[in-house]
């Protein structure tokens, strides 16, 4: 790949650095990252690999911006009250680095629609706020042999790891089924401050861009935890668990399902 | 004994506890909404009265969490 310019002129503070250099930027541009779910963590996520300069972008989302998501959605503006949150992401991202592609699926991830959605793509951001869409991004994409990275927050608090295919542990092997309805706070009653889900989407963008450059240690076989409140950050090891039922030795999920599960009623109010 | 709860060493007067014992013992709320790894290994729920945590284990409680997108 020959760079413009323009193009070493934007991309020089990446182009500098010794793990990345010319042959790392290009490995970027030559990316295809899928974001699911635009809103806190998406958000961030998607302002940080478009700058990156990565060649593709797909974001799914199937829904609108709204007054209540601007405290944390950053990539949406108030005058984008109203418009779906894909418009609204690619709108931006174009206006960072024309140079960018970006594909958009204003719809959520079902069991019929996920294997599709996310077949073209090199990784698999999770930006959703509810655990079925969690586990089906994670069966997903252990049957179609595609990193991701998990992403959660609650409060003050956030957890990311990042799966390789038959390499690391899963969600499941971690987390292992949904928590029983009820256990779950909702949005209202949990909040989440804005700040937070900055911060961990920088580091699933982080975490992406690290992927495609093959250099340094993924968060893989650790669950990366941090308290924001008290600024406590550790890594837990978790490991690959035999009875996983979806990437152990005895797979009971063997085709993606649709669960369901209250995720935030917040917006019905 | 002393044993690691998410990182922070703990000393029990017992020799070992049971991980039901320790969620109640470490003021887990929420049980429901944590999932427990003995030693970087995942405790399957139905595990929790009979598997035991002795000394110099470490348990770690990791929450779910979902958030994000609304
Ligand atoms: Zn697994």
């Amino acid at each position: 790949m020959n760079f413009s310019e323009e193009q070493l002129e934007r991309y020089s503070r990446h182009i500098i650095l010794a793990e990345v250099g010319v042959k790392g930027q290009e490995k970027i541009m030559q990316a295809k990252v899928l974001i699911i779910g635009v809103g806190g963590l998406g958000s961030p996520a998607a302002l940080y690999l478009a700058a990156a300069g990565c060649g593709t972008i797909g974001l799914v989302d199937g829904d609108c911006v709204e007054v209540s998501n601007l405290q944390r959605q950053v990539i949406h503006f108030t005058p984008d009250i109203g418009k779906p949150k894909v418009i609204s992401a690619k709108e931006k991202i174009e206006k960072i680095n024309p140079e960018v592609k970006v594909n958009t699926y204003k719809e959520r991830v079902f069991a019929r629609n996920i294997t599709d959605i996310i077949k073209d793509y090199d990784f698999i951001i999770d930006g959703t706020d509810n655990f079925p869409a969690k586990f089906l991004i994670n069966d997903a994409c252990v049957f179609s042999k595609k990193p991701f990275s998990h992403g959660g927050i609650l409060k003050f608090d956030g957890q990311t790891m990042t799966y390789l295919p038959k390499i690391s542990a899963c969600y499941r092997c971690v987390f292992g089924t949904l928590p029983p309805k009820g256990a779950v706070p909702s949005c209202s009653q949990a909040g989440i401050l804005g700040a937070i889900a900055g911060m961990l989407g920088t580091i699933q963008a982080a975490e992406a861009l690290k992927y495609f450059v093959q250099k340094g240690e993924l968060l893989t076989n650790r669950l990366l935890i941090f308290d924001a409140l008290n600024m406590n950050f550790r890594t837990v090891k978790v490991r690959k668990n035999p009875e996983c039922p979806v990437c152990g030795d005895k797979p009971t999920i063997t085709k993606l399902i649709d669960q369901e599960q209250p995720a935030c009623d917040l917006r019905k109010k | 004994m002393k044993i690691k709860v998410n990182g922070k060493e703990q000393i029990l007067d017992k020799d070992s506890i049971s991980v039901k014992e320790l969620l109640n013992v470490s003021k887990v709320e929420k049980p429901d909404m944590v999932s427990v790894q003995l030693n970087g290994e995942f405790v399957k729920k139905e595990d929790y009265s009979n598997t035991s945590v002795k000394e110099s284990d470490e348990v770690d409680f990791l929450y779910f969490m979902g958030g994000g997108n609304n």
